[in-house]
């Protein structure tokens, strides 16, 4: 293992002590492991926090700012925090207009939001949970957690955050995520798994001439593995059961994404492959999103996820937003 | 052996955090085949937390010990075993009430509500391939045997044997709930980390009680 680090154990609170260091807009709690922006709670407004595993970097710290997030509660690598983590990131953002949690769909983070959710209620705090399942690549049923909360996870944090930061009511910003999370699918694939500083070794191994497709955001295998092809047949196949799952028809942002590994220049490259797809379907970019926004620490790879727009969706996104990790419009 | 008191549940927590301590590397293992590689981590980081609280503090009762290990789980171990663990102590505790001495009885009814509560929490069922595969069969057989003849400690014996063998029998299923359920088919031909660990806590319970 190679790694910018010191020891295994100490990554996510020496990352957190760096990320105060670089950003003294934020505030940092490093005993409860809880980024805020440091004027939360702002008046008048619903708070909106979310959290989950590290190793997704720049989600969710990143986008904790005007605009986006209240607080973000990181847990360990791929590690959902705790009940109790997440109870006190609710009391730091709530100014009585209510909060609401982004929840991706995965097994733990669901749990232990569920709890705290529990506990807030019982303090009186109005909590309200938005649970992101965008991923096409699990099926939707009885015999799995269901699908998990990949990439529509970024752009639903934008705009929630620009619905909030309108000073819309808790009801109408949960109703606003909620959408989103319906209008958005994601696939993605990988073409090396990630290593968990306190593992030391990749989590799956994976040769030069191979791929895995269908995969989540924790460095866990895909639903298939495949020879590696070339990033015009990658694009078919990751977009194909997008627009199997719903109709797309009118505009979409598009967002392609970065598993941590790969650098921009192939995702410029992918998302020309994945906008020509859409012309082709006629489908139409109304705005767009490239970089490596949820990742799985130096997995190499990349995720596609559209999201079906309408003039409110889309006026939101083009709300002004300013955190470390997404700024734009100011 | 015929009842428990707040000795011997800190020794089993000590054995579980000792079992857990010696086998990380395994579980971690286990979870990199079909989960996201930290269960061993975590569940380490956690019972090392229980530790440094059992240390500081011998709560009065069974019931106190049970939630103070609760608190310490749900607050260190995050993920899905932090809540699952924790629930786990958390109802164990509340069904044990103020006793200070607990009876085969008692301790069955216990462990039968921390089971219930795994399952309420983790909306899981038997054959979902995750801890409860291995604390449901454990909790049957030792109902079963305390019904008969057997003492204490045979009866534990026997939910340790049922545990291990519901661990084992997760190998070869395609998980329906947490993050092996994601790898569809490929998640068989491989245990399941959470039932490992579960076979340990019942483990545990029985080598502090063996001969006894």
């Amino acid at each position: 293992m190679k790694k910018l680090i010191n020891e295994p154990a100490d990554v996510v609170a020496e990352a957190l002590r760096g990320m105060a260091a670089a950003h003294p807009e934020l505030r940092v709690d490093h005993i409860n492991r809880i980024v805020y922006r440091a004027d939360a709670p702002v008046a008048g407004k619903v708070g909106l926090v979310s959290g989950g595993g590290s190793g997704h970097e720049p989600m969710h710290g990143g986008f904790v700012g005007p605009g986006m997030l209240d607080a973000a509660c990181p847990g360990e690598i791929f590690t959902s925090p705790g009940p109790d983590q997440i109870l006190t990131a609710t009391r730091g953002v709530d100014s009585g207009a209510g909060v609401v949690y982004v929840v991706t769909n995965y097994t733990g983070d669901v749990m232990n939001f569920e709890m705290a959710a529990e506990f807030a209620a019982a303090e009186g705090i109005a909590v309200e949970s938005v649970v992101v399942n965008d991923d096409v690549a699990v099926m939707d049923s009885a015999f799995t957690a269901g699908r998990r909360g990949v990439g529509a996870t970024v752009l639903l944090e934008k705009i929630a955050g620009a619905a909030a930061d309108q000073r819309r009511p808790l009801a109408e910003v949960v109703a606003v995520a909620r959408r989103v999370n319906q209008q958005a699918r994601s696939m993605g694939m990988a073409l090396t798994s990630c290593t968990v500083p306190a593992v030391g070794h990749p989590t799956f191994d994976l040769s030069d001439t191979e791929m895995e497709v269908g995969i989540g955001v924790h460095g866990e295998a895909g639903r298939r593995r495949m020879p590696l092809q070339s990033a015009a047949a990658i694009a078919e196949m990751l977009v194909e059961p997008i627009l199997a799952d719903l109709d797309f028809t009118g505009g979409v942002i598009l967002f392609v994404n970065g598993m941590g590994g790969t650098p921009l220049i192939e995702l410029y490259l992918m998302y020309g492959e994945v906008a020509a797809i859409l012309s082709k379907s006629g489908i139409v970019i109304e705005r767009c999103l490239v970089g490596s926004y949820i990742t799985s620490l130096d997995m190499a790879g990349c995720s596609v996820t559209l999201l079906k727009t309408d003039v409110d969706l889309l006026s939101l996104w083009d709300h002004p937003v300013n955190t470390a990790a997404l700024r734009k419009g100011c | 052996m015929n009842s428990f008191d707040v000795g011997t549940l800190s020794a089993w927590i000590r054995e579980f955090a000792r079992l857990i301590s010696d086998n990380t590397s395994y579980l971690t293992e286990l979870d990199a085949a079909i989960g996201d590689a930290d269960h061993g981590i975590n569940m380490t980081r956690g019972m090392n937390s229980v530790l440094a609280k059992l240390d500081e503090t011998v709560p009065e009762d069974p019931a106190a010990l049970c939630k103070q290990t609760a608190g310490a789980l749900i607050s260190s171990v995050g993920g899905a075993s932090g809540p699952l663990y924790g629930t786990f102590f958390l109802r164990m505790a509340a069904a044990l009430g103020s006793q200070t001495s607990v009876d085969a009885a008692t301790l069955a009814a216990a462990l039968r509500a921390g089971v219930d509560g795994v399952m309420q929490r983790g909306h899981a069922e038997p054959h979902d391939k995750t801890m409860v595969d291995a604390l449901g069969p454990a909790v049957d057989a030792f109902d079963e045997a305390l019904s008969g003849t057997a003492t204490l400690s045979d009866a534990l014996r026997r939910a340790a044997d049922a545990a291990a063998e519901g661990r084992d029998a997760t190998e070869g299923w395609i998980a329906r709930k947490g993050r092996a359920s994601y790898l569809g088919e490929r998640s068989a031909g491989h245990i399941d980390p959470g039932a490992a660990s579960a076979a340990m806590l019942i483990a545990s319970l029985s080598s502090v009680t063996a001969g006894g």
